[in-house]
């Protein structure tokens, strides 16, 4: 069966609830000036920034013919370039890994002093949170900067500064994670006459050990994508090899660099969800 | 009471229990040894390789020369260096010292524009691609399989070559300038977005979408009439979020051409400019820190606004 309105009837709803038909007309004229004001913003940059079309055209067109170079891709014949190019991953990994791990190790015991739950002293704990929040503060690759001008080029730097800035990233997600755990463990460790310290080894140790490990899991997953551009400043690693090949224009290799770094960037988020749901995962079950 | 003890365990049972527990113990045991050893090389094994035990030679105060790793080396280097970036301030003068510290001023403010105009339209590109592409990216979404692992893909590879290797590739083709630097952001943040809005996608109600469809929306209409007005407050988050991330990643990628601050900071750098580099620290941090906390109070105001 089908049911029709008449014109009438909708004249009808209209009169009657004029809300449901049409905002009112300072809604709609904020709502108007908001987004006059974005595209105004946003022609003015297209000014600026001299986005003209000729020069989008001739863009695309260098793009097009850098794209040609992607397929197929370049293949390594001299066993020299290989062990360069596999030295250069083999960097960037233990660059990821070490710094998450001197990150880590730094970042422990200090969330403890940024734990409301363990870290009575507000003043303190609100100290050592805003150095934390300092130390996000810097960029990676600042940070890389700073380094290489103490260590050298090479990847000594880039450790130190994806393991400074992991400090920071962990200590504050440590820090939330013991927050969150359950007190009930605690207050029965204390019943049965246990001090401050065993209540953390033995009731929120257990509790927070897996939640800490799949976080610094993650981290590593994103400092090995971090961990490839620390080369471009010379900071170690996989990036030095691409920009080094885009600066001389060997567009192929530079494509054949890029695709590693993806099929390497894959493997190890396709090992690390099996490690997490592996061992994580069976350590969570049996807490 | 009697009713627990009533059959109490033989001392076979109990002698079972011990020795099935001390198994227990020993193999898991072995496994922390064993997980700890694996550990131990890997670390080891990186940490030779990133070259943390390399020797090398420092000058002493004295002049002679000793033979200390690396690491030991740079310690003091590091210390000096951030000692130099430290500008001479005090008391008396501290108008005149503050306008040598930050004597680019009017350069830097002007990139500083740049930086989040390079952030502002790199959002506004990367949400209209991640937006668009969001929905054939979406398992409940998607008009079929093939367009959905495609969009996927692409999404995926969008977000993990980095920024800063797009810029490279730009900068070639488009020129030295901000507008490599807008293509290469937009690019990261479509792929990025893109995932966050599918996922979004994924958890909203089919009912509205249903009810489009049966009383004769096509595929677009269900999207916009069905999916949008559910999703739009998570992408609103989602968005201004991306915007304080993309802030901090165009102060940066100056460094290769691409525009914003990160050219000063590449010049103060090679120029050993040392308080420039902590000017433009400063002026980078005070300006994510008032985007983040503004955009924080938009935020707030808008969802509240939504869910109203």
């Amino acid at each position: 069966m089908q049911t029709t309105i008449s014109p009438i009837e909708i004249a009808d709803w209209r009169q009657r609830m004029p809300q449901a038909f049409r905002q009112p007309l300072a809604v709609r004229l904020r709502r108007w000036a908001l987004f006059a004001c974005f595209a105004a913003l946003f022609a003015w940059c297209l000014y600026d920034f001299g986005f003209s079309p000729e020069r989008i055209v001739n863009g695309l067109a260098r793009l097009g013919r850098v794209l040609s170079f992607m397929l197929p891709p370049h293949v390594w014949t001299e066993w020299d370039e290989i062990a360069a190019i596999l030295e250069g991953l083999g960097e960037t990994l233990s660059m990821a890994f070490l710094g998450t791990v001197l990150g880590a190790i730094a970042a422990f015991p200090q969330s403890f002093l940024g734990a409301k739950t363990i870290n009575r002293l507000a003043l303190l704990r609100f100290g050592v949170r805003r150095g934390f929040d300092i130390i996000r503060a810097f960029e990676t690759l600042i940070l890389a900067l700073v380094f290489i001008r103490a260590f050298g080029l090479g990847p000594l730097a880039g450790v130190m500064a994806i393991a400074v800035s992991e400090v920071g990233v962990l200590a504050k997600l440590y820090a939330e994670a013991i927050e969150n755990i359950s007190n009930k463990p605690v207050e029965g460790v204390v019943a049965s006459g246990g001090s401050r310290l065993q209540a953390i080894r033995f009731a929120m140790m257990p509790q927070v050990m897996p939640v800490l490990l799949s976080i610094t899991l993650y981290n590593f997953e994103s400092n090995v994508r971090s961990g490839t551009i620390l080369g471009i400043v010379g900071a170690g690693g996989i990036g030095f090899l691409l920009s080094d090949r885009i600066g001389a224009y060997r567009w192929d290799e530079a494509w054949s660099i890029i695709l590693l770094i993806i099929v390497m960037v894959y493997v190890i988020d396709a090992l690390s969800a099996v490690i997490r749901t592996r061992f994580i995962g069976t350590m969570g079950t049996t807490r | 009471m009697t009713a627990a003890f009533a059959d109490p365990p033989t001392s076979s049972a109990i002698a079972d229990f011990e020795r099935a527990f001390a198994a227990h113990r020993n193999r898991a045991r072995l496994r922390i040894a064993l997980v700890a050893m694996v550990f131990v090389t890997l670390f080891l094994m990186t940490a030779d390789f990133a070259n943390f035990f390399k020797v090398t030679q420092v000058t002493a105060a004295d002049g002679s020369r000793a033979e200390r790793w690396i690491l030991l080396a740079g310690l003091p280097r590091l210390g000096e260096y951030l000692a130099k970036t430290i500008p001479a301030l005090s008391w008396g003068t501290l108008g005149s010292d503050l306008a040598t510290w930050f004597w680019r001023w009017k350069i830097w403010t002007w990139l500083l524009l740049e930086t989040v105009l390079i952030a502002f339209m790199a959002t506004v590109l990367g949400v209209a691609g991640g937006f668009l592409l969001s929905f054939p990216a979406s398992r409940n979404l998607s008009p079929n399989r093939w367009v959905l692992t495609i969009t996927r893909r692409c999404l995926e590879i969008a977000r993990t070559v980095p920024e800063l290797v797009f810029a490279l590739i730009f900068v070639f083709c488009f020129g030295v300038g901000p507008m490599a630097g807008v293509l290469a952001i937009a690019l990261h943040t479509c792929g990025s977005l893109g995932k966050l809005y599918s996922e979004a996608n994924e958890n909203l109600d089919m009912r509205p979408l249903e009810g489009v469809k049966s009383s004769g929306g096509s595929w677009a209409d269900q999207i916009r009439y069905g999916a949008v007005p559910q999703v739009l407050p998570n992408i609103i988050s989602y968005t201004l979020l991306r915007f304080e991330i993309n802030v901090r990643s165009s102060s940066i990628i100056g460094y290769v051409g691409a525009g914003g601050l990160g050219q000063e900071l590449r010049t103060a750098v090679s120029l050993q400019e040392y308080t420039d580099l902590s000017a433009l620290f400063i002026i980078i941090f005070v300006s994510v820190f008032v985007i983040d906390w503004g955009s924080e109070k938009l935020r707030h105001r808008l969802i509240g606004l939504e869910r109203t």
